[in-house]
């Protein structure tokens, strides 16, 4: 038998959350978990699992069931030193706490003058594709992009979910950590002595795969949808670039129009509604930095600009492998 | 004031409906819904506080007020559509004054309280004439309790006395979180702390249930505002299907409380004083069957909306934008159908 050591496991993304949770709150005293049923139960997707029995009930506390409480009062401990890491326990629920987030959590280092910092991280499960009822699948990213002051960060893996949330819980910033749940079981190697992600990371986009044809920029659990169309347009001897945007807020476009200046040609996808969604402001930013290296217009594939369907629609509903080769189909065309 | 409920018809409905929640579960099992809440034990707190209702009355329910759907006469297959994905809402909120579910967790308090402020503005209150005076039943759990929002609902139903009743069904639990984690006081004490009444009742007694809603809508309607009714009882089934309740509470507590179930209280006390029989119990089982197979075949059958569906129902008028997003999406799902070329 080797006596080597490796770091490096298959773990699911839920699980890799769980262990990045569990590294911090035992790096740092000052750590602590609130929401709703993250104790004994471990979060209703068991993100949490087995944390409270380890830390205790006072670094991983199950809240009252109210989500301005969940985020008023993480801004409260902030202040006195502490760094909370919150539980909104489904998307559609954050809601009620969008006035301590807006008004509060995201303006206060700039009241302040830069004296306060709130390095408060707010976790959602995010987007759908897994037949749930209303307000269970839910991409409000946008929402919080518009908002300065925060940062919105999306992991596509199960690495990325574990380096990111190490770095977001070290961040000095407020962050919305939005956490694909379609991603939640899927596996990938985790290695776990990376640690967490520095800073800089945090801020910047990663090419999921290279490519010189098309640059597809997407992030959460589109990525891998994205890779697989690349892997069919490859088979037609078409290379696609991925860029897996990683953080929504800030958004790191220099990455992708990096990569648009040699492709000529980008497709944007996300789960989100297209009308003011990310995908606008991206592309924005890409006509203006490389309008002459285009080669087609920016396309973006999207959720429509209705609610999220019942689920027996949401097959359709939801940008997938089919609408996405389309789209990049259309932009090879030009 | 005397409460009115026929206990022969109250058990009627506490079996009818807790039909409904075991089928529909089997249902979620068959991979023919996707969730169901459960309401097992806690028939006794909802057909109580259903059958004390007047048909101009208006319900904003949660998502687990199953058979105060059935004593309102909503049409139990249509329960089904949200939890089976076919829907969003699955009935209409107008016809008989039974809103839509809500799942986000304390939201429709406040809408209670604004229908509440119409019916006032409307004149409905306080009249005397009970053909014309109305109210508001607004269901919440205990966990509801916490949101702000709830709290805001409880402030403007009593700052503007408002006809609306609170029915609370303290279940002991919000999902995992036990009610200490929510309350240090009962929850009825709360409403004193807002200016009005609050009452505490035996979740499990159906007549107890209905004598206190009935009193406290009849309050409302004449104009005496509101009123927090705390039903204690106990969600005996996990959260939803998707719930592992093992895993924060003990199989004994649940034992605890099946025997005090609302339907088998009531069943022994009413063969005990003769007033069922037999002969009663048969007919109700057979009525059961026939609603059972109804909502098995009723279900399969609900339809699947058009691939449109949600584009029509976005806005009132369609914008163009939304429009050319509708072609173009209609064009992609003909296409798939068609296969690949
Ligand atoms: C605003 C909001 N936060 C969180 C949830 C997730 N959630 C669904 S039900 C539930 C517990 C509700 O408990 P309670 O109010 O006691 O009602 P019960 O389910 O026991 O009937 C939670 C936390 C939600 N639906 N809405």
């Amino acid at each position: 038998m080797s006596t080597t050591t490796t770091t490096t496991s298959m773990t699911a993304m839920a699980h890799a959350l769980n262990q990045a949770l569990r590294d911090e709150l035992d790096t740092d005293a000052k750590v602590l978990l609130v929401g709703e049923d993250i104790g004994e139960l471990g979060g209703v997707f068991r993100v949490t699992d087995g944390l409270a029995k380890d830390f205790g009930p006072t670094r991983v506390v199950t809240s009252p069931l109210g989500e301005a409480g969940i985020v008023g009062s993480a801004i409260g401990l902030a202040m006195a030193g502490y760094r909370p890491v919150v539980e909104i326990q489904f998307d559609g629920f954050v809601f009620p706490a969008m006035n301590q987030i807006v008004t509060q959590l995201a303006k206060y280092r700039h009241r302040s003058e830069g004296r306060v910092s709130l390095p408060v991280v707010v976790r959602i499960p995010v987007g759908g594709g897994i037949g749930a009822i209303e307000h269970h699948s839910e991409s409000p990213e946008a929402y919080f992009a518009h908002t300065p002051g925060l940062r919105v960060v999306c992991p596509s893996t199960p690495q990325e979910a574990y380096t990111l949330m190490r770095a977001a819980i070290r961040c000095e910033d407020p962050v919305i950590f939005l956490e694909p749940k379609k991603a939640y079981w899927s596996k990938g190697p985790v290695d776990r002595a990376a640690g967490a992600a520095s800073r800089e990371q945090l801020d910047r986009a990663r090419v999921a795969r290279e490519g010189d044809a098309l640059t597809i920029a997407t992030y959460g659990a589109l990525t891998a949808t994205a890779l697989k169309a690349a892997d069919e347009l490859a088979a037609e001897g078409t290379e696609v670039e991925v860029i897996d945007l990683r953080t929504i807020a800030p958004l790191d476009h220099e990455t992708v129009v990096a990569s648009v200046r040699r492709t000529g040609r980008l497709v944007i996808a996300h789960e989100a509604s297209q009308s003011g969604g990310i995908g606008g402001e991206l592309a924005a930013r890409v006509q203006r930095d490389a309008f002459f290296e285009l080669e087609a217009p920016v396309l973006r594939v999207t959720g429509y600009d209705t609610p999220y369907p019942a689920s027996r629609l949401e097959e359709e509903w939801l940008p997938g492998l089919d609408r996405l080769l389309d789209a990049c189909d259309a932009s090879l065309a030009y | 004031m005397e409460p009115t409920l026929d206990l022969r018809a109250a058990l009627r409905d506490m079996i009818l409906a807790r039909r409904v929640d075991t089928e529909a579960i089997a249902l979620q099992r068959q991979g023919e819904l996707g969730l169901w809440p459960s309401m097992l034990g806690q028939e006794g707190a909802q057909v109580g506080a259903g059958s004390a209702l007047r048909p101009r009355d208006v319900v904003f329910p949660t998502y687990r007020e199953h058979a105060v759907a059935w004593c309102f006469g909503v049409d139990p297959v249509q329960l089904l559509g949200l939890f089976r994905g076919t829907t969003m809402g699955g009935w209409d909120p107008a016809e008989r004054g039974f809103q839509l579910y809500t799942l986000v967790i304390g939201a429709q308090t406040l809408h209670a309280v604004g229908y509440a402020m119409g019916i006032v503005r409307d004149g409905d209150v306080g009249t005397g004439d009970p053909d014309r005076d109305r109210a508001v039943l607004v269901f919440l759990g205990d966990g509801a309790l916490s949101e702000g929002e709830t709290n805001e609902a409880f402030v403007w139903a009593a700052a503007q006395n408002l006809p609306v009743v609170f029915f609370c069904q303290n279940n002991q639990w919000a999902i995992s979180a036990p009610f200490s984690v929510q309350s240090r006081v009962p929850a009825a004490q709360r409403a004193s702390g807002f200016g009005f009444p609050g009452v505490q009742v035996d979740g499990n007694d159906v007549a107890a249930c209905h004598a206190a809603t009935e009193q406290a809508l009849a309050q409302a309607r004449a104009g005496g505002g509101p009123t927090l009714i705390e039903a204690v009882t106990y969600r005996r089934n996990p959260h939803t299907t998707s719930d592992d309740d093992l895993r924060y509470r003990d199989a004994a507590e649940n034992d605890h409380w099946r025997d005090l179930d609302p339907v088998d209280r009531l069943r022994t006390a009413l063969l005990a004083s003769g007033e069922i029989d037999d002969a009663f119990l048969a007919d109700v089982a057979a009525e059961e069957q026939e609603l059972a197979e109804r909502l098995r075949t009723g279900c399969r059958a609900l339809p699947v909306p058009a691939h449109d569906d949600p584009f029509l129902h976005t806005l009132h008028t369609m914008t163009p934008e939304l429009a050319r997003q509708r072609e173009e999406h209609l064009a992609f799902v003909a296409a798939g159908e068609e296969g690949p070329a």
